[in-house]
């Protein structure tokens, strides 16, 4: 580290300028490390550390590039110094595709010692992608042989692990008849036949080559590397390769994978944040299983590919399809939205349907396709993933970090599709009563919220009882998460009402007064957790936000989602709120009191006009409860008679004689909108500002036109659920009451 | 039921290890042969570590597929299905056997709680039964879980369903002179492993159940729990040791045996119904 941090002292530029004041290209490169290096010094230190390391890789690459003679490794510290630069950027995020031709050629020309070649040669991993280009180079270096024969084969060996990174092979493939001719090289032969196996196409099997190819193997014997070029251009040319080859088949090349594999998959997942996922959308059709794990369970999605079992079938039928525009379009092909459109009366599902959670115009697609069979092939898959793979009801799986990102996974298209996928659902009924509420926590919790609903009575058992278990033991980050995901339960819930509601067809079974119900049950499970989770955590701010938050939605059921109920927070919740000690929550609150009454005043004018019949009807009891809160409400902002007129059981209503008790001067205007301790501090700083001389803080002063001008000043503050609280339910009071006064 | 006890003889005194598998979809019984083929080309594949392979070549795994037509209980039921991979032998001659390297069958004794409820295109064939390689069991198990898109999981046997399974074979009759039924047991949390292996013999694990169960032909949980207490009971009184805390993990039997990693034997033809019956309510536990 200290190193590094030295290199970015100002000194070192000069220093390179001195050394290199002929070179062009790295006066070149110096200019520009210049002028990034004077924006670096806005930069976090963090970013810093960040682009010094890239600095030293940016140096380490211009001196392999212009190193002239050989220089021996255990005399160079500069050598050194940039020997270990490459290998620690290459192991930690891959090199540049511009860092290969300098380091190829390098090697290839045989510069330096094999031990450092074999370095370098080890520490080509490709951070994207790998130049064609370069490749060409490094091959007309291997033609002139200035290297020695372990570093030839180390390289071949690179490149067929590589081969896949290259970024273009036409070029590559032009060369075909020059890695043709290294087939007479007795050590190198089984690498350039599996490098051979690689590029051949059908064009380049000649005559002239496979006699060649015969006659290595009449001098050598039965190779498997040469029987397997032999059978692949058996494969594309049947008719000029006569030769019988045993059917009988071993591996055919020896495993060439050297230390390149482990690494580039290493830096693929650095790069692309640890998701075995997007690793496998990735790699595509081709992607091997992995051998480490059982071969029933890996955690992947299966990729996209199109169903074999029937294209075999239409092989067969292939005369009948030849006049038919009928063909069924493969997923593979699949790339764009409009050739989804184009497509999709002839689109068909993939082999497997776990591949839809990762493709998104498949999920388009199945969103359009209404087959039970779809859905069933799903639930087969993800119930048995779920069940096979969830870190606490299997013992000792280490793959945690891989479930999570399928957890990850399921939930976003259960977002896309907008509804939840029924193994999900049992997923979490089985398993909720044995999770410790730590593993997983935000992915499951995630997954809670898009449970379907029903009208199950086995909601409570499975679902209530043991996430309230959860909910009273752990932190009380825990208990604000749970009560945000029971938010979106419930919008989710409404969502899908609204939208059953409007399609006029119900697929779900449940009737309007099952569905209330389902919901009323929510909502009271809510306020019970809320009112002895505020106990528990002593009425802290920010769990109360959560609560309120979850209230917002709540309040406004009937106008917005249509669903005729309300349900008034228990005073458990409401007088915590009501006696907050900060102005943001006693806000909220007066916004939900105004949209249930909204509502209230909706639904009881629907009532009234009886435009409808309607089935449902607000019990007079929540209109109860509402005046009493009012009541309550009204008491303690506007009229300070709170401790008089509350009229809840629970409510604030004390005696006189327990009220002089507290020494108050004044009782009875003392509790009001400007003695409120949320909103002491507002009314502190109005008088400031009306009464700059004053330092008494007389609060007796806002009253008449002041009281009037505290509320605009109060408006001004951001405090709208006030305001509208104030102008719905207060306004007609506050007017009677002035002119009273 | 009335199943040839000569066709299925080669079934019986095997180590079958159990999976369950979810409805196989889009499998057609007509296209056996098609499917025998891709799937030879398929391991042949998979053990050249994805080089070409040509489809319909004669390959050095042999890949059979039939049905076993007797092989079902309830009018509901697929027939099983047999896979059997043979390896060919290196003289090419024709008249030389093929070597049979692996098997596995797919099997629904009386699984209509699952097969009645699933759509057409689907194939219930709950149970999964494998003899031989493991590295074979994946491979075939990858193509099938590819090609008609279901899911396989190991079946263990809980220690619950081991003592069902003991108590309902202790009770069979057999003609000839049967073996010991014996439970092995393992003592958890222990430094060394230890096996407590508990032999009865079979008549008086016979006449025990006879005085446990009430009705015959059938079988509740509470007469389970009194014929495993007996066990128990007399266990600890020569050896003071409590059984019941340590963890049932084998059970063999005239009729099976049956370990809870998921491993049975079966041993007697006149049974394979029944056994087979019990282990498919336990696949079909496992998936829904």
């Amino acid at each position: 580290m200290q190193r590094r941090q030295s290199s970015r002292t100002p000194k070192q530029p000069l220093d390179v300028r001195q050394k290199s004041q002929t070179d062009l290209s790295a006066w070149r490169k110096r200019g520009r490390t210049d002028s990034e290096k004077s924006l670096q010094n806005h930069q976090s230190a963090n970013d810093q550390e960040h682009d010094s390391q890239e600095g030293s890789l940016e140096q380490a690459l211009s001196y392999f590039e212009k190193v002239q003679d050989r220089v021996a490794l255990k005399k160079s510290n500069v050598l050194q110094k940039h020997l270990d630069a490459v290998e620690s950027t290459a192991l930690k995020q891959g090199l540049p595709p511009e860092g290969f031709e300098i380091l190829l050629s390098v090697v290839l020309s045989g510069k330096f010692a094999d031990t450092v070649n074999t370095r370098l040669l080890k520490s080509l991993i490709p951070a994207s992608v790998i130049p064609e280009n370069s490749v060409v180079t490094a091959v007309s270096w291997l033609c002139v042989s200035k290297c020695s024969g372990n570093i030839q084969l180390l390289f071949l060996k690179w490149l067929i692990t590589v081969f896949d990174f290259i970024d273009h092979k036409e070029q590559l493939h032009a060369l075909y008849g020059f890695f043709f001719s290294f087939l007479q090289d007795e050590k190198m032969c089984p690498y350039i036949c599996h490098l051979l196996y690689l590029l051949t196409r059908r064009e380049n099997v000649k005559p002239f080559r496979i006699r060649r190819l015969l006659e290595l193997q009449a001098k050598m014997g039965m190779q498997s590397h040469l029987q397997a070029l032999l059978s692949l251009y058996k494969l594309f040319c049947p008719e000029q390769v006569t030769i019988t080859l045993p059917a009988k088949m071993k591996t055919y090349f020896k495993n060439s994978e050297g230390p390149w594999k482990a690494a580039i998959t290493a830096v693929r997942q650095r790069n692309q944040g640890t998701s075995p996922l997007s690793q496998a959308v990735f790699l595509g059709t081709s992607q091997p299983q992995s051998r480490k794990r059982k071969w029933n369970v890996q955690l992947v999605i299966p990729a996209s590919s199109a169903n074999t079992n029937n294209l075999e079938e239409d092989r067969e039928k292939n005369c009948v399809y030849l006049y038919s525009t009928n063909e069924s379009f493969p997923v593979e092909q699949l790339q764009t939205f409009p050739q989804l459109l184009q497509n999709i009366y002839r689109l068909e599902f993939p082999s497997q349907m776990g591949s839809v959670l990762t493709n998104p115009l498949l999920l388009h697609y199945m969103n359009c396709v209404k087959d039970e069979s779809i859905y069933l092939r799903l639930y087969y898959w993800m119930g048995q993933m779920l069940q096979e793979e969830c870190p606490w009801c299997v013992v000792d799986n280490p793959y945690e970090e891989e479930f999570k990102s399928f957890l990850e996974a399921v939930f976003k298209a259960e977002c896309f599709l907008q509804e939840g996928f029924s193994a999900c659902e049992e997923f979490l009924y089985k398993t909720l009563p044995l999770w410790d509420g730590v593993c997983c926590r935000s992915e499951l919790l995630r997954l809670v919220s898009w449970i379907p609903l029903s009208s199950s009575s086995d909601i409570k058992s499975h679902l209530y009882d043991p996430l309230a278990q959860l909910f009273f033991t752990s932190s009380i980050y825990f208990k604000c998460s749970v009560l945000e995901t029971l938010k979106e339960l419930l919008q989710n819930w409404l969502n899908c009402n609204v939208i059953q509601v409007d399609s006029e067809f119900s697929s779900l079974n449940t009737t309007l007064s099952g569905l209330v119900n389902v919901v009323a049950e929510l909502v009271h499970f809510v306020g019970w957790i809320s009112t002895v989770a505020l106990r528990l955590e002593n009425n802290s701010t920010f769990l109360l936000h959560f609560i309120l938050g979850f209230y917002e939605t709540v309040c406004d059921m009937y106008l917005k989602y249509n669903l005729p109920l309300l349900v008034m927070p228990p005073a458990g919740v409401f007088y915590p709120a009501l006696l907050s000690m900060d102005s943001v929550n006693l806000n909220q609150l007066c916004y939900i009191m105004y949209r249930y009454r909204a509502n209230l005043v909706a639904a009881k004018e629907n009532e009234l006009s009886k435009k409808k019949i309607l089935q449902f009807k607000f019990s007079n009891q929540t209109y109860q409860e509402y005046n009493q809160y009012i009541i309550a409400m009204v008491g303690c902002l506007w009229t300070s008679s709170a401790f008089q007129k509350d009229i809840n059981p629970q409510g604030l209503c004390m005696d006189d004689k327990l009220l002089n008790k507290t020494a108050v001067k004044e009782v009875k205007t003392s509790f009001n909108i400007v003695y409120h301790p949320a909103m002491m501090g507002y009314s502190v700083e109005f008088l400031q500002q009306v009464c700059p001389d004053d330092t008494t803080f007389n609060f007796k002063l806002i009253k008449g036109k002041k009281w009037d001008w505290y509320l605009e000043y109060l408006y001004t503050q951001g405090l709208k659920g006030l305001k509208v609280f104030i102008e719905s339910s207060i306004s007609r009071v506050s007017q009677a009451s002035r002119r009273k006064a | 039921q009335n199943a040839d006890p000569q066709k299925t003889a080669f079934l019986l005194r095997k180590a079958w290890t159990l999976y369950s598998v979810t409805p196989l979809h889009g499998f057609r019984r007509a296209r056996l042969r098609d499917y025998a083929r891709l799937l030879s080309a398929s391991i042949a594949a998979e053990k050249q570590k994805g080089l070409a392979v040509e489809v319909g070549v004669e390959l050095d795994i042999k890949v059979a597929l039939s049905s076993l037509a007797d092989l079902r209980g309830s009018e509901l039921d697929e027939a099983a299905l047999l896979v059997q991979l043979s390896s060919r032998s290196r003289a090419s001659s024709s008249n030389s056997e093929d070597k049979l390297v692996w098997s596995g069958w797919f099997c629904s004794m009386f699984g209509d709680d699952l097969s009645e409820n699933v759509p057409e295109h689907f194939t219930c064939l709950p149970l999964f039964l494998t003899h031989g390689a493991e590295s074979y069991t994946s491979l075939v198990g990858s193509w099938f879980q590819k090609t008609f898109d279901c899911c396989f999981r190991r079946l263990a046997i809980s220690p619950l369903n081991l003592s069902w399974m003991v108590a309902m074979w202790a009770g069979c009759k057999l003609d000839r002179a049967a073996s010991a039924v014996e439970l092995v047991f393992s003592v958890p949390r222990l430094s060394q492993p230890l096996d407590i292996s508990y032999a009865i013999h079979p008549e008086d694990a016979k006449a025990l159940w006879d005085t446990v169960q009430k009705t015959p032909g059938e079988i509740t949980q509470e007469e389970v729990d009194v014929f495993m207490d007996c066990l128990y009971a007399h266990f600890h009184r020569h050896f003071k040791i409590h059984l019941s805390a340590a963890k049932l993990v084998k059970v063999s039997t005239a009729i099976a045996s049956a370990h809870c990693d998921g491993i049975v034997k079966i041993l007697h033809s006149q049974y394979l119904p029944g056994v087979l019956m019990l282990l498919t309510e336990l696949a079909i536990s496992q998936i829904q």
